[in-house]
């Protein structure tokens, strides 16, 4: 009896004085935004789930520094997809509907990403791509959700570019028959079409005169090697990436193959791939996918330094998506003076923030098509040594703006 | 589908050693693999299906063994020793457990065991891919044997892999030893009767198969990436070595590897986008034509 009275007493009393006495820890103490993210972090893959949990962390914790979304700190809570679609839309659902995220901040692989943009669809949650290339996610109409929004890069940008600057760089030197190498699946087969249609739109006269399509995560690329140079392409282009870009690497290192034919490899400037070569050739041509001189501005050399610092390794590609998108968010939250998500997909649209990743040190949220533009894409050639890629030319937006609107008008996507 | 392709290869010289050698050294490391997979068969009548985590672990400790030692005779050596040692390990305290039962439950623990050391890799060495390198010694530039390219480290790759298969098909052919494992594939109970220490014999095999398992992915770490279920990709390829030779025969193992790894290197010229399947179909046509595989009669 006498416990019950005094439990009373106190919860009486606390109610009475707490909000005279703590006004300003009320507000530290604002509802957090619960920020829910799904991603691989399991398999071969989890590396890509571990370097956007990295960023997101780095980023959450300069947020909640300067006051959080409009006042409310944010709470990630993160979830393991294990590399599946369907799982990644389970866990997506139960992020909202069972831990109460009012944000999702989606970090799957392209299989993924449509599954939960779904779900971001059927639940009218404000969702964040941060991963997923694929264009039509949001440029395809059927495709694109109203609260959904991507700070990821796209393909179609990556290969307008690298079809302008291959077709440069074969100019120079009458480069005219070309091979390709890329991985055997839709992504593989996909980008490597687009690059080389771009590659003929600014150079008509490229003849392509062999095509090897290994298996994604083949141990062996030494039939693939041998076949290209026995084609003698002057050129080649690939679209591999990670462990299958290293090992691919690796044995054309001793058939000499770049000394063979110019290398044209799109995933190759990502730090992963980059410090997990050992005998890096020289002057591969390559996109960035993320390194600290592209941009090469004091804003993105400090980021990439202190994620490097922090976790003693290098950022990857996935790191500077998943920051951008938590960057939109608190600008957004900025512009809007409210975390509510309605307001945040309303401030979005459109939305123009700094950011180091930036080609001329801003992105924007494209309204249309609720996409990130403006980020920094370039192509420069590799150094056996850091910072492994130099000559970084980055691309002209208004030819990618062109070439893109033409792109989605031939599609329909309008 | 490209003849014209296979066929201008096939009558080129500088293709023909070109496309050869790739086939062969392909095949080597696959015959390293599959020779330890169907000499614990052809023994033990088990299935290893972790035998993918054995050439898995022996790349990673080649890999950190060279990383500390520079030297890359040590790294290969150590795979191959460590393995050995994980195989006894491995038969003593889980396969022979399970000796005579189900397949199903054979299957569960080797399943088991490949997850296990999937995560113990991704624990100790992280989830990120890993590369060796090519040793000092041999970034060299490429031979040019009749207008084809062949890299000198293959070279040396197709004589060691040779070089330890036929030692192992020598030792299971004359020595007193090879004899006992052959009995052993026979009839275990009449060489236990004979009072040859089976339990020895059954983990001397499971340290030969792993031992092979780890060279060839010591060897086989300069040039491959070293990914936490790395042993998957090349398992499935070596049972189909195994199937088309004939479970328990070495030498068909070495034949098998060596055709399949040609299949691989000619087919890519002549069906790029049917490569894969090709080494399927060639497998069907075996089993159709001799269900035993091409030396199925033969026990080791």
């Amino acid at each position: 009896m006498t416990k019950r009275m005094l439990t009373r007493r106190s919860a009486i009393a606390s109610a009475a004085v707490l909000p005279l006495a703590t006004p300003h820890i009320a507000g530290a103490q604002a509802k957090a935004v619960r920020i829910g993210m799904q991603a691989t972090f399991s398999g071969p893959l989890a590396q890509s789930g571990i370097t956007h949990r990295n960023a997101i962390e780095m980023e959450v914790e300069r947020i909640n520094a300067a006051g959080g979304l409009a006042g409310r700190p944010i709470e990630m809570i993160y979830r393991d997809s294990k590399s599946q679609p369907q799982e990644a839309a389970r866990v997506a659902r139960e992020l909202v509907n069972t831990d109460g995220c009012e944000l999702l901040l989606d970090a799957e692989s392209s299989a993924g990403s449509f599954a939960v943009q779904e779900v971001a669809r059927d639940l009218g949650v404000l969702c964040m791509h941060s991963s997923s290339e694929t264009s039509s996610l949001t440029a395809d109409p059927k495709y694109r959700a109203p609260m959904s929004f991507r700070s990821s890069r796209q393909g179609i940008h990556d290969a307008i570019v690298g079809g302008a600057y291959a077709a440069k760089v074969a100019d120079a030197n009458k480069l005219t028959k070309w091979a390709t190498c890329s991985p055997d699946y839709a992504y593989g087969r996909d980008t490597t079409a687009q690059f080389m249609e771009y590659l003929q739109h600014f150079k008509p006269d490229i003849e392509i005169i062999a095509q090897a399509w290994p298996k994604l995560g083949s141990p062996d690329y030494t039939e693939v090697i041998t076949k290209l140079i026995q084609a003698k392409p002057q050129a080649m282009y690939s679209a591999l990436y990670g462990g299958d870009l290293t090992a691919f690497i690796n044995q054309g290192n001793i058939y000499a193959l770049f000394a063979a034919m110019k290398v044209f490899s799109v995933n190759l400037a990502d730090y992963t791939a980059l410090t997990a070569i050992k005998n890096l050739p020289k002057g591969i041509y390559t996109g960035n996918r993320y390194v600290v001189t592209c941009p090469d501005t004091p804003a993105n050399h400090a980021w990439g330094d202190a994620y490097r610092k922090r976790y003693n390794e290098y950022p990857t590609n996935w790191s500077w998506e998943s920051a951008t998108g938590m960057m939109f968010y608190e600008g957004a939250a900025k512009k809007a003076s409210s975390a509510d998500p309605k307001k945040l997909a309303e401030a979005l649209r459109g939305l123009k923030i700094d950011c180091p990743f930036g080609a001329g040190g801003t992105v924007t949220m494209r309204a249309d098509d609720q996409t990130c533009v403006g980020y920094a894409i370039g192509w420069g050639t590799t150094v056996p040594q850091a910072p492994f890629v130099e000559g970084v030319k980055t691309a002209d937006w208004g030819v990618i703006f062109e070439m893109e609107a033409e792109w989605k008008k031939k599609n329909g996507f309008n | 589908m490209d003849l014209d392709a296979l066929l201008d290869c096939v009558t080129t010289s500088s293709c023909l050693v070109t496309q050869s050698t790739s086939g062969l050294i392909v095949g080597m490391l696959l015959f390293m693999v599959a020779a330890g997979l169907t000499l614990i068969f052809g023994v033990l009548k088990i299935v290893n299906f972790a035998h993918g985590t054995f050439y898995m672990l022996g790349a990673y400790l080649a890999y950190t063994v060279f990383t500390a030692t520079g030297s890359y005779t040590l790294g290969v050596l150590a795979a191959g020793a460590g393995m050995a040692v994980f195989g006894v390990v491995f038969e003593r305290g889980l396969i022979s457990r399970v000796y005579g039962a189900n397949v199903l439950m054979q299957l569960l623990i080797c399943y088991a065991v490949v997850l296990i050391c999937d995560d113990l890799v991704k624990i100790i060495w992280g989830a990120d891919f890993y590369a060796m390198g090519m040793p000092p010694a041999f970034q060299v530039p490429p031979l040019f044997i009749a207008g084809g390219v062949v890299p000198p480290f293959y070279l040396l790759l197709i004589v060691v892999a040779l070089v330890i298969g036929g030692g192992l098909g020598l030792s299971l052919g004359v020595t007193k030893l090879g004899k006992i494992v052959r009995a052993a594939a026979h009839n275990p109970d009449m060489v236990s009767a004979l009072g040859i220490n089976t339990t020895l014999l059954y983990s001397l095999v499971f340290a030969m198969g792993g031992a092979l398992a780890g060279f060839a992915g010591g060897l086989a770490a300069p040039v491959r990436s070293l990914t936490p279920g790395m042993g998957f990709s090349i398992l499935i390829e070596s049972f189909i070595v195994t199937v088309i030779g004939g479970m328990g025969s070495i030498g068909g193992a070495l034949i098998a590897a060596v055709v399949l790894g040609l299949i691989r290197s000619f087919g890519t010229i002549g069906f790029p986008l049917f490569t894969e399947g090709l080494m399927y179909i060639a497998m069907i046509i075996i089993l159709v034509s001799k269900p035993s595989g091409l030396f199925g009669k033969e026990i080791v």
